[in-house]
């Protein structure tokens, strides 16, 4: 009888429901306190849950594979997800139309400008080249970045966290960032949003406006189009 | 949220569902196939890009194409029905955005695994990435506002 509540620990932290349910619950947890902050910007509910569930499972010895086995059910909705923002932009059509030159113009400045500000950084910080090349397609969707991760022979699962990190840290600056500007216009600052912080950036935008939200899912879809192809150029170009 | 609210109301128990039975049961039934109609799309642009060597995520072609099968419903009648109908497809796909950010959670827990990088990187990661979304930021925002208003000006005269 004693050493029951330890093997139902055994069971059930190797059982997919546990790290389902953590992941679930610990989100609804963080996204109830952004809530509560009136969605501020450093209340950002995937930051929080990644380190709340990244120390539980320090605490408790589990590993990354063990928990995604469990947390696979939520990563394979992005997929999906992608596909539903069809919706927002069919619904907006015609405003987005109105704006297609503008926006176009903004994916070629935004995807240089994230590709070759992150190479040139991260070279004069003096980091390894591995790591530049993992760093490089930071500012798309993590499945994409990973994919030319790969291409590129760099570490994808680096490239991941990256992603995630770029996505965290640009949600959390483009509102105060664009207030400091002035600009006003939602449809330029959900479009920015979504190039440089892919999905976390749309979640961000969406929360703040609809059509900045719109505007948002747009330049992440176009800008993982774009950096498919600009990455292994500036990578050949930049670094020799 | 709204597809949770949605299959509440198809419980045959629900206030809503005794008023409407019929309509009731459509919905879940429209709702399941309106997922069913995303993970299509989803499956049809995964196969494109696979079959054909495209350079772009399947989920993104699979986004053209639920956005070309919308437009077309409003164009031809015979494309009205199940999740093309009744906003089926579109109460499914605010239901899947309405948490976009809940599912960056699980790969961003992957940090778990690159600590030790982290604590001889971090600082200089953080800022690198810092900096440069927000120089991205910045260059996209400009050029989209300065390209709107040269426009502007343009129309005007």
């Amino acid at each position: 009888m004693k050493d029951n509540p330890f093997s139902l620990w055994v069971y059930l932290s190797q059982s997919p429901l546990l790290w389902l349910t953590v992941t679930l619950l610990v989100y609804a947890t963080t996204d109830a306190v952004s809530l509560a902050t009136r969605r501020h910007p450093l209340a950002n509910p995937v930051l929080h849950a990644m380190w709340i569930i990244g120390a539980f499972l320090l605490l408790t010895g589990t590993s990354y594979t063990t928990y995604f086995a469990g947390a696979q059910f939520v990563h394979f909705l992005l997929g999906p997800a992608t596909v539903a923002l069809a919706v927002p932009l069919y619904e907006n059509r015609t405003r987005v139309v109105a704006s297609i030159v503008p926006m176009l113009v903004a994916l070629v400045a935004g995807s240089v400008t994230a590709v070759v500000s992150v190479v040139l950084l991260a070279e004069l910080a003096g980091l390894p080249r591995d790591l530049v090349l993992s760093l490089a397609p930071k500012s798309v969707t993590a499945g994409v970045a990973m994919g030319i991760s790969e291409s590129l022979h760099a570490d994808p699962s680096l490239t991941a966290v990256a992603v995630i990190l770029t996505g965290i840290m640009g949600a959390i600056i483009v509102t105060p960032l664009m207030n400091r500007t002035g600009i006003t216009d939602f449809r330029a600052r959900g479009f920015a949003a979504g190039l440089a912080a892919h999905g976390i950036g749309t979640a961000r935008a969406f929360q703040v406006d609809e059509i900045a939200g719109v505007f948002s899912g747009i330049a992440m879809s176009l800008n993982a189009l774009v950096t498919s192809f600009l990455v292994p150029l500036a990578v050949t170009l930049l670094l020799r | 949220m709204e597809l949770r609210l949605r299959t509440n109301r198809a419980r045959p128990t629900h206030r809503a569902a005794i008023d409407k039975p019929a309509d009731a049961f459509l919905d879940a039934t429209v709702m399941l196939a309106s997922l069913g109609l995303i993970l299509l799309c989803q499956l049809i642009g995964e196969a494109v890009v696979r079959g054909l060597g495209l350079p772009l995520p399947g989920p993104v072609l699979g986004l053209l194409l639920l956005l070309i099968l919308l437009l077309a419903r409003d164009r031809f009648a015979l494309l009205v029905r199940g999740p093309l109908r009744n906003g089926g497809v579109e109460t499914a796909s605010k239901g899947l955005l309405a948490h976009l950010s809940l599912l960056f959670v699980p790969a961003g827990v992957g940090v778990v695994q690159k600590l030790d990088l982290l604590a001889s990187h971090g600082i200089a990661i953080t800022l690198v990435l810092a900096l440069s979304v927000a120089v991205t930021l910045l260059a996209t925002v400009l050029t989209f506002r300065l390209v709107s208003r040269l426009l502007r000006q343009q129309d005007q005269r």
